[in-house]
């Protein structure tokens, strides 16, 4: 409780860090704040009209022109969302050593930043998908609203994940490089790209024990199909994000002050 | 509000033997301690009371610093604890977190967020802020473009726009230009008055004296003085002379600049000191003190002729006296090798506040440029503070007798 009121007293420096952040990137351009558009939209259209019209993919079983891009997008904004979040904050204690030796103010703003920065960067994109789909005609309805439990779980997960990582990081810097090697393998292990049908039997076994093959399928179903996620499908992962966010904050709390030491 | 409480306190840092020793001592916490611990502040015991001024001395590595970050909370204590009541406002790294693509505006803003303070809040005191760092239009410019002086205006007007209850100052201070100085000294004296704790860091012996009511001596790490800052000073003074001869250079070298030491080695400088009324050594002076340049030297080979001169000069390496026992005739004739000489120099120390060095040259004739049996460069440094005449400005103390008729 202590940590969110001081979070709340920080919430000018936040929100000033996000907004720095962001503003960073583009002060000293031409076109200024339209990059910020400019760069997701590229990717939409890339997947979206590059895929579907000029290569002509096609998902097995799935109809209309945007099928494969569709669900490109849908496995792929969710999962850059998530490797945006964990890379950051298993970062982020190391990228503001400075910060963190000489200031005090509450760490935990760090992560929180990290978090809502990656945020940012989603909602954009993904604003920018929903408009796509509302266009072409593909907006799936009231099913859409299931996107925010499973958005609320991939933050969850995300955020504990990368606390976890953020807090060893410090101590064993092996750790961040490590988790950058793992997490190229572990998006080809997830059916971002290709459907999770078209893999051999025993492979699916393996596939479906990663946890973000039933998020990400649950995002794609939702917004290709326009079914309901199999909620039950999602359990295990909400017992493994509830695990990460209190590891991460046992950690977090346990070795806050050596922290310091170590940076 | 402004009460410093610091019990027992002690700080280690971990040390492991290898990088491998951590990742088993986290995987079997069961298994032995893999580390040993490095202690850089132990059993520390002090108290600061609401509006004192309290001046924290010691030689570099005494633990100074981390005393600091354990009173301001970015360092948790090994053992102990420290009371802190009230905020705290900390000049130690004046800029921090400044990002030079945006203005000093919006840096300024950024600053004060990382303080606690919420945008509406900063917005309030803005103005205040760029008044008092007196950079005109440039508040609105990128900070890339900033010269370091402008930077540190704006970071110590941030830093002090609101009155802390307690404030924190590292020698990193003396930067920027002496109108600023005067004017961010003003202000810290200020909030002094009007009852700010102070604690202040510093190697200067100028300012522990001239503005704290008390100081402490670190040193390896633990409490070695607690006493009045005259005091304070002198006892960290001998402890630096007590040490041998090459350490004193050292501490010559941490005041800035290089010391030049030449010549033919017959005869050598063994000892250079400035001694008080009461011939104690002292490094601060008084404006008008009476003070004794000790010299000891040391004959290496027989010589027929020393004469022994002398040079103060001030922090740019003016000369403003020098003389040599050539022109007061009273030169040595026939040294044998391994004969000890004292030389003492007593004069009024006329002088205006500032740094001073003092340069030492042995030769045989009117001018070093015949037979130089050693020349040394910064002997000895002292500085001059103004406690007890009139304010005035310059290099000399010209004791004035001023009439002024009104008819």
């Amino acid at each position: 409780m202590g940590m969110i009121q001081a979070l709340w007293g920080y919430r000018g420096f936040i929100a000033g860090s996000v907004q720095r952040e962001f503003q960073s990137n583009y002060q000293n351009s031409a076109l200024g704040a339209a990059w910020m558009i400019i760069k997701p939209l590229a990717l939409i259209v890339v997947y979206t009209v590059v895929f579907s019209q000029i290569m002509a993919a096609k998902l097995p079983g799935v109809g209309g022109e945007f099928s494969y891009g569709i669900y490109l997008c849908a496995g792929l904004l969710a999962w850059n969302f998530f490797a945006e979040t964990v890379t950051r904050t298993q970062n982020v204690f190391l990228d503001n050593a400075n910060l963190i030796k000489k200031i005090s103010f509450p760490r935990m703003c760090l992560p929180v930043i990290a978090l809502l920065n990656a945020f940012l960067n989603f909602a954009i994109v993904f604003g920018l998908f929903v408009l796509f789909l509302i266009l072409t005609g593909s907006f799936p309805g009231i099913v859409f609203l299931a996107l925010v439990p499973l958005f609320a779980l991939q933050v969850l997960f995300s955020l504990g994940l990368g606390l976890t990582l953020g807090v060893l990081n410090v101590f064993f810097r092996d750790v961040g490089q490590l988790f950058s090697v793992l997490l190229q393998f572990w998006f080809w292990l997830t059916p971002v790209v290709y459907p999770l049908a078209i893999l051999p039997d025993f492979v699916q076994m393996f596939v479906r024990y990663n946890p973000m093959t039933n998020l990400v399928n649950a995002y794609q179903q939702v917004i290709l199909y326009g079914q309901w996620p199999q909620w039950s499908s999602l359990f295990s992962m909400v017992c493994l994000a509830l695990a990460l966010c209190y590891a991460g904050w046992y950690l977090f709390r346990q070795n806050a002050g050596e922290m310091v030491d170590e940076l | 509000m402004g009460h410093i409480t610091v019990s027992n306190l002690g700080k280690a840092y971990k040390r492991y033997p290898t990088r491998w020793s951590r990742i088993a001592e986290w995987i079997m916490p069961w298994g032995p301690k893999r580390h040993d611990l490095k202690w850089v502040l132990e059993g520390l015991n002090f108290k600061v009371n609401a509006g004192e001024a309290m001046g924290i001395v010691g030689m570099n590595g005494a633990g100074k610093s981390t005393l600091l970050k354990m009173i301001t909370g970015t360092t948790q204590p090994t053992q102990g604890w420290v009371k802190v009541e009230g905020t705290v406002a900390a000049l130690l790294e004046l800029g921090m977190g400044f990002h030079p693509d945006f203005t000093g505006r919006q840096n300024a803003v950024m600053a004060g967020q990382l303080l606690g303070l919420t945008s509406s809040e900063v917005k309030e005191i803005m103005p205040a802020i760029e008044s008092f760092a007196e950079i005109g239009s440039y508040i609105d410019q990128p900070v890339r473009v900033y010269s370091s002086g402008m930077q540190m205006r704006l970071a110590f007007s941030v830093a002090t726009a609101k009155r802390p209850d307690i404030l924190i100052i590292d020698e990193a201070l003396s930067v920027g230009d002496s109108y600023f100085q005067h004017k961010s000294f003003e202000r810290i004296r200020q909030y002094s008055r009007e009852g700010t704790t102070l604690l202040i860091v510093s190697h200067d012996k100028g300012a522990v004296q001239g503005i704290c009511d008390r100081a402490i001596l670190l040193n390896g790490g633990s409490l070695a003085l607690e006493s009045d800052p005259e005091t304070v000073m002198d006892f960290y003074n001998a402890m630096l002379a007590g040490q041998s001869g090459e350490r004193v250079t050292q501490t010559v070298h941490a005041a800035g600049g290089v010391q030049t030491i030449s010549g033919g080695g017959e005869a050598l400088v063994h000892q250079t000191l400035l001694l008080d009324e009461d011939g104690r050594p002292i490094e601060v002076v008084k404006v008008g003190q009476a003070v004794t340049l000790a010299i000891t030297i040391l004959i290496k080979e027989d010589i027929e002729q020393l004469v022994i001169g002398y040079q103060i000069k001030d922090r740019l390496g003016q000369p403003i006296f020098g003389t040599n026992t050539f022109h007061t005739k009273q030169i040595l004739h026939n040294l044998r090798a391994s004969e000890s000489i004292r030389c003492q120099i007593k004069f009024d120390a006329n002088l205006g506040p500032g740094s001073y060095s003092v340069s030492i040259s042995l030769h045989d004739s009117e001018t070093h440029l015949g037979k130089n049996y050693e020349w040394r460069d910064r002997a000895l440094v002292f500085s001059v503070i103004n406690v007890e005449r009139t304010h005035f400005v310059g290099m000399a103390w010209l004791p004035p007798q001023i009439e002024v008729l009104r008819d």
